[in-house]
């Protein structure tokens, strides 16, 4: 990775990630903290949470824990919240730093290998 | 401020991961009726908004006068067993409205092309587009009871559209008829990454 700066201005700061878990799917920036600089999140992302808001947490991260007890898209969390995709993702984002959400990354980034993804679709679509 | 999905909305929580389908066509051609036809929910909507100035520009360009315009991306969902969901999203034809939403195409298993036989030559740029970013797609041509009905073949070669790619004819109203078509994508991608299988 090209950005030698960051992880200058980094070193020596506490991990803020557990290797290997979800989160490294998505910190792909080389630690660097500010959401614009974050890839965004697949529309298709499935974020759970992993609690109840705290106090004091910030109202629309709240109402993203709160509909998030059982999995959601961001594509569906930007619906219920009236908020453009891409603002959903920074949210999101923050959460996931905090370690408050689980993401589910999509089928087509995970290791599944595509035949076997479109078997499953097919069977599940001719059930419909 | 709105709470999230109404109770029988509500995913399994054994739902692992997620795929996608882009239905991709015209204003009026029929994505949304399509996509409310297969959709479990009721379909749902996404919007961003295009500031026409700084499209492309550093992210310091903000001071000058800017255009901004709210475009809707409506999108439905079907659970396909436990642990697997699919996303269906129905996006304008236009390519400039594809950036909006960062990697809709990116990662999507294919894309269906939903056309109106009265309006062809807006579908010539799309098929161009998806073709240029490897997206694999079919084109289902939408039979509106007023439209002329053509024979297939001389929509295919209307459109130039290569042998392989499929093209059917779907009623977008009709629940059957948006299944057999998704299913008719499906098996035509699965065909292609048998073939690239084999090639390897």
């Amino acid at each position: 990775m090209s950005d030698g700066d960051s992880s200058d201005k980094d070193r020596g700061a506490p991990r803020r990630w557990a290797e290997g878990g979800p989160e490294r799917l998505y910190v792909v920036t080389g630690g660097r903290n500010r959401p614009a600089e974050r890839v965004a999140l697949d529309l298709v992302a499935l974020i759970v949470a992993r609690g109840a808001p705290g106090p004091g947490a910030h109202p629309e991260q709240a109402a993203i824990l709160r509909m998030c007890t059982n999995p959601l898209s961001v594509a569906e969390i930007s619906a219920y919240l009236s908020l453009p995709a891409s603002m959903v993702s920074v949210l999101v984002g923050d959460l996931i730093d905090g370690g408050q959400v689980e993401v589910r990354a999509p089928a087509s980034a995970a290791a599944l290998p595509q035949a076997a993804v479109l078997e499953a679709v097919i069977d599940g679509l001719s059930r419909i | 401020m709105r709470t999230g999905p109404p109770e029988e909305d509500t995913l399994s929580a054994s739902t692992m991961a997620a795929v996608k389908v882009v239905i991709v066509g015209g204003f009026g051609v029929g994505k949304t009726t399509l996509v409310g036809s297969v959709s479990e929910i009721r379909p749902l909507t996404t919007e961003e908004t295009m500031t026409q100035a700084s499209v492309g520009v550093d992210e310091l360009a903000g001071v000058e006068s800017k255009t901004e315009t709210t475009v809707a991306m409506d999108f439905g969902r079907i659970s396909l067993n436990e642990e697997l969901v699919l996303y269906l999203f129905g996006t304008p034809g236009q390519e400039r409205f594809w950036f909006l939403w960062k990697g809709l195409f990116e990662g999507a298993l294919g894309a269906v092309v939903l056309i109106d036989t009265r309006r062809l030559e807006v579908s010539f740029d799309v098929l161009g587009r998806l073709e240029e970013r490897g997206v694999p797609f079919i084109v289902a041509v939408n039979t509106f009871p007023e439209a002329p009905k053509y024979p297939l073949e001389e929509i295919r070669a209307a459109l130039d559209l290569p042998e392989p790619v499929p093209i059917v004819e779907c009623d977008a109203r009709d629940r059957a008829d948006c299944r057999d078509t998704l299913l008719i994508l499906m098996r035509y991608l699965y065909s292609l990454t048998v073939a690239t299988t084999r090639e390897r």
